[in-house]
């Protein structure tokens, strides 16, 4: 009797069970084997790797186009959502499904078809060049390879919150005397408010390991376009595999941290929410 | 929403299914002896080379010992190879840009320490050597190494610290110099840093590099592989031309057995054979098709007027072997890391 009133369906400890086997192959066997791997540097050796003036401009770009990136698409990707679920229009559904597309296209492809487009004889690349803005081979081409395959992360959290977000509540507000501003601001935003920072956070997380859409349109110049997991392969290329787990396993906390203080942030304003 | 997932996935996954194909059936040999399978696993522009020398084995083999084989190819980065090789791909063979990244290979236990000494002239059946591809009808005036460091010229290396053939590039830039300058190694990092200096883009392999240039149309010299530069020629008549600097390194790609996996699979003397043909007359000329430069002398005098002459010199001449080039140069705070110092031209 006990038992049923706790739980619906059977079987928690089975499926728990299960999920927490899962969880450990899949997730964290791999991940503690970084910081195996990386112990063998020592904490100087360590220390020394991670904080090398090449390596640490790496972060610096990884982090920083990532962060580019992630911005814009939580933008546009904002908008993009609005615009699928709130209007019809013809093509609707076309588009929605070309969303997607970054998801399953290979991201050497990707990559490739970037360079070819922004490079300074592309398509993109030579009226901009014409104008004196070079997109290929500058931290500018790397941000727009990220924002490529980062979009779909933010259109896809947003849609179904704002498929459920009811159009009577803005009317509401608006027959309650809100402006348009203050509706958007304070009836819409601050319900898409946890849906759209895990967007954010996702497309980030996502760029921050990026590597096959990127080498080809970075340029690969030391200091200055190397991103963090191009150091990582040129480790593993000199058989340095303590040296290129240690740099990795620095993008893995910095990325765990900035993930977690996102999740917090997301469930504080949920908790403000309710 | 999440049909559209569900249905993308669904066609990725279909497209997946139809382009790996079903392992061959053991068809049942007509000769008595059971049909053999080798793989070889080499770097990446001997794509087109291997896929003739291997149907050409295979008739030879057929018969020599009237047993079939197939030979199944792996491409990819020469030391990304070597790192499949050593954490488990079943290679009976294996045909690298450079014997650092087979002694990789032989440090792991999977094949003698002494391979290199096994076949003859250093286990490289053909060579090669670091050319340049410029632009047609040279409209820079490229003639040799100087001219690649005059302010204003854009040249196209890939990348040394992930690429095999870049690494035979910056060796050959960094030796031409050492010997101009009678063996002084300042005026050697000087000349290697303005070189770099002048690299707009550093790909991350040799096919990417010719990519660069040819297709995006960046710089205007392209650094590297003798017969990458042939190929890009080829692919695209009469918008490029080659020149051929005054003296070069001689690039010596090895090939060696894994013999741990040979002898397990027992493909031992079927994969010695397959390397001692490269050495054979039919495989030189396969090679020397392609554009590597062949050892035998027969048919390197056949195909003379197809190669440039070069004053050639050999990495262990200049520096000591690839272990002693590797650390100096490439490794993390090498000479070619130096060069990327703030402050440190």
């Amino acid at each position: 009797m006990r038992n049923r009133r706790r739980a619906v369906l059977p079987g928690f400890r089975v499926t728990m069970g299960f999920t927490v086997f899962y969880l450990c192959l899949i997730v964290l066997g791999p991940l503690l084997t970084l910081p195996a791997r990386a112990a063998s540097l020592g904490w100087s050796g360590f220390w020394e790797v991670i904080s090398d003036p090449r390596v640490v401009a790496s972060y610096r770009l990884t982090l920083g186009a990532s962060l580019a990136a992630a911005c814009v698409n939580a933008v546009f990707g904002f908008l993009v959502a609005w615009v699928l679920v709130r209007y019809e229009f013809p093509g609707r559904r076309i588009i929605d499904a070309l969303i997607d597309l970054p998801f399953a296209l290979p991201t050497a492809v990707a990559g490739i078809t970037l360079t070819a487009l922004y490079a300074p004889n592309g398509w993109l690349g030579r009226p901009l060049a014409a104008r004196g803005i070079t997109v290929a081979f500058t931290p500018l081409g790397i941000s727009i390879a990220l924002v490529f395959i980062g979009l779909p992360f933010v259109v896809r959290t947003l849609q179904p919150v704002i498929e459920d977000l009811d159009t009577e509540v803005e009317e509401a507000a608006a027959s309650l005397g809100a402006g348009r501003l203050q509706v958007l601001v304070r009836v819409i935003l601050p319900y898409l408010y946890p849906a759209w920072l895990t967007g954010f956070a996702l497309a980030f997380a996502r760029a921050v390991g990026e590597y096959g859409s990127v080498v080809f349109i970075s340029g690969n110049m030391p200091m200055r376009t190397e991103i963090t997991p191009l150091l990582i392969v040129t480790k593993l290329e000199q058989y340095d595999y303590p040296g290129a787990t240690a740099v990795a396993l620095v993008l893995l906390i910095i990325s765990f941290v900035l993930l977690f203080a996102i999740n917090a942030l997301q469930g504080w304003s949920a908790r403000r929410l309710a | 929403m999440s049909r559209n997932i569900s249905n993308v996935l669904i066609l990725a996954a279909l497209a997946l299914a139809g382009c790996s194909r079903a392992p061959e059936n053991g068809r049942p040999s007509t000769a008595a002896k059971p049909s053999v399978e080798l793989l070889n696993v080499s770097y990446d522009p001997t794509r087109e080379l291997y896929q003739e020398f291997n149907g050409e084995f295979a008739r030879y083999w057929k018969a020599k010992a009237g047993q079939d084989v197939t030979i199944k190819q792996s491409h990819g980065g020469s030391g990304a190879q070597a790192r499949s090789v050593i954490d488990g791909l079943e290679a009976d063979v294996v045909t690298l840009a450079l014997a650092y990244d087979i002694d990789a290979i032989a440090q792991a236990g999977l094949t003698g320490a002494d391979w290199q000494k096994r076949l003859p002239q250093n286990s490289s059946p053909y060579t090669s050597t670091i050319v340049f591809l410029v632009r047609q009808g040279n409209p820079k005036g490229i003639k040799d190494w100087d001219d690649l460091v005059r302010p204003g010229i854009g040249i196209v290396p890939a990348n040394p610290k992930t690429s095999g053939g870049a690494r035979w590039t910056y060796l050959a830039a960094y030796g031409q110099a050492l010997l101009k300058n009678k063996g002084d190694h300042a005026k050697a990092r000087d000349y290697i840093a303005s070189f770099y200096k002048n690299a707009p883009v550093l790909d991350s392999g040799a096919r990417g590099a010719t990519t660069t240039f040819v297709q995006r149309g960046i710089g205007d010299v392209l650094v590297g592989w003798e017969n990458e530069a042939y190929l890009a020629q080829d692919e695209a008549k009469g918008q490029f031309d080659i020149v051929v600097p005054s003296s070069s390194i001689l690039a010596e790609p090895p090939v060696a057995v894994v013999d741990k996996v040979a002898a397990r699979k027992g493909t031992q003397p079927i994969a010695e054979a397959y390397v001692q043909y490269l050495y054979s007359p039919e495989g030189q000329e396969i090679a020397a098709k392609h554009h590597y430069r062949p050892r035998d002398a027969a048919v390197a005098a056949k195909h003379e007027s197809n190669f440039a002459k070069v004053t050639l010199f050999t990495i262990d001449e200049v520096f000591g072997g690839w272990q002693t080039a590797q650390k100096t140069h490439f490794a993390d705070k090498g000479t070619f890391d130096q060069i990327y110092r703030p402050g440190g031209r």
